[in-house]
């Protein structure tokens, strides 16, 4: 193989190779209309709603207080319906 | 050196001498040959390549993706409904911009099941973003994947190449070949350098996800460059005759067809035939010329006005069909030549189907009813077929 100098490169195409972080940047909240209201009240601390959650943006603050991080709350309801105290409803907001 | 070999077997020899890191395929006829060639000499020690064995053409594909993802050399060769089973990931390859070659074996889709020759498969793929080289006989088939690796490594293209080649017609066929050596291809081709790969040092994910906001103009980049890639297909081209001394054209070839008032059109190997057939009708007076496709995406629209701009009749043939269009090639022709101020009429012959012979007979078939002005019709139809039901 002949040496040649190295030529200069073309910039990668446009959104094809993305650094890591990307869901954290990428705020996805607002894609949903819904929100989990939480009722601290009969919550007893058992975790369903923070290990169901398929966005992971449900947070234990105490022993018995959740709350969902609405900027990537996508308002799925899955916390909700999972939830065996009922203690979420979910709720229309509207932005 | 030249050889008398199978087709099958120039690819896997031509293939080999880019060396390729990763070889990954399920073999699927009329493809086998060209992978079992291929396996035997990753086996064999010939090459320097993992050869993958996967439970499906997805899979191959699939693998290839990754492979060259990491920034490694990849191959596959597939076919028919092993072309369709591939199509999710060849949107996939295209769509983050990893080259790589995919031999394309032209076969028939199911149903009915059938193992011989027609174009339908990768037609079917022309709009997933791969580059589409057609060829004619076997020279070409071995020298056009040595193009096809530069082609698509090249910075300007970032873009897979699908080579496709009739299946049985110059798969199976026997013919003499001269196959480069090991020193003429690293000179051509040098070692893959690729612009981006997956690396654990330094973390990236492709092709992940990109919203209204920006999938537009992502799609925008893979056209602008899909076309541009022409030029880079005609460099090619012209690099390899200067090395090697062959040329087949750069997207299109031209055959008789300076005075010519009738230009036949086609793709692959029915492009031989049709050449001694014009030499028959021309020895009988006739003007007529062949015009080879050897680039069907990115389609030469240009290079395609120039080279009919002569022509009274345009008559092309297709190995395959848009169910409930017509063929796909005539109609893409007859866009193209649209706006001019004279544009000659564009036949539209569908022929060849299921591996039915293209004969002497059926281009005189072709070539009378053309005359009498059918515009889109099925060449060769067994009539007492459909009339007996």
């Amino acid at each position: 193989m002949t040496a040649t100098a190295k030529k200069p490169r073309r910039k990668p195409p446009l959104g094809i190779v993305t650094k890591p972080g990307s869901s954290l940047r990428n705020r996805t909240g607002p894609w949903g209309i819904l929100r989990p209201e939480f009722d601290w009240g009969k919550c007893t601390g058992c975790n369903t709603c923070e290990s169901i959650c398929p966005e992971g943006c449900i947070r234990h603050l105490e022993k018995k207080q959740y709350e969902a991080d609405t900027e990537y709350c996508k308002g799925c309801g899955m916390c909700a319906a999972a939830c065996p105290f009922s203690a979420i409803t979910m709720k229309e907001e509207h932005r | 050196m030249r050889k008398m070999i199978e087709g099958s077997r120039g690819v896997a020899e031509a293939v080999g001498l880019c060396r390729p890191g990763v070889i990954s395929a399920y073999p699927i006829t009329p493809q086998t040959h060209i992978v079992e060639e291929l396996s035997q000499m990753v086996a064999d020690g010939d090459i320097d390549a993992e050869y993958v064995r996967v439970e499906s053409e997805h899979s191959a594909a699939s693998v290839c993706l990754g492979a060259v993802a990491a920034g490694c050399r990849s191959y596959s060769a597939t076919t028919s409904q092993g072309m369709m089973l591939m199509a999710e990931v060849l949107y996939n390859i295209a769509g983050m911009r990893l080259p790589m070659v995919i031999t394309g074996v032209n076969r028939a889709l199911s149903a009915p099941l059938n193992i011989w020759n027609d174009q339908q498969d990768t037609m079917a793929i022309r709009d997933s973003g791969w580059i589409q080289l057609y060829a004619e006989n076997n020279q070409e088939v071995v020298d056009m994947h040595i193009q096809a690796f530069k082609i698509s490594e090249d910075d300007r293209v970032l873009l897979p190449v699908m080579v496709c080649m009739d299946g049985f017609i110059l798969t199976h066929t026997y013919e003499t070949v001269d196959v480069p050596t090991q020193e003429q291809v690293d000179a051509f081709l040098p070692a893959y350098d690729p612009l981006y790969k997956l690396d654990p040092k330094e973390p990236y994910t492709l092709g992940a996800f990109a919203g209204p906001e920006m999938y537009e103009e992502v799609r925008y980049e893979i056209q602008r460059d899909a076309l541009a890639s022409k030029d880079v297909i005609g460099e090619v081209a012209r690099d390899f005759q200067a090395a090697f001394g062959r040329w087949y054209g750069d997207v299109l070839d031209s055959y008789r067809c300076d005075d010519a008032e009738t230009i036949y059109v086609a793709m692959g190997s029915v492009i031989g035939t049709m050449k001694d057939w014009c030499d028959m009708r021309r020895e009988q007076g006739e003007k007529i010329g062949v015009l080879k496709l050897r680039c069907f995406r990115p389609f030469p629209q240009d290079e395609l006005r120039a080279a009919l701009a002569k022509a009274r009749r345009v008559v092309v043939l297709e190995k395959a069909i848009s169910v409930g269009a017509y063929g796909i090639l005539a109609a893409e022709i007859r866009a193209a030549l649209y706006g001019q101020a004279a544009t000659p009429p564009v036949h539209c012959a569908v022929v060849g189907l299921g591996g039915r012979d293209i004969t002497f007979d059926t281009l005189d078939e072709i070539e009378s009813k053309t005359r009498a002005g059918e515009m889109d019709f099925f060449a060769g139809l067994r009539r007492e077929m459909l009339e007996a039901g």
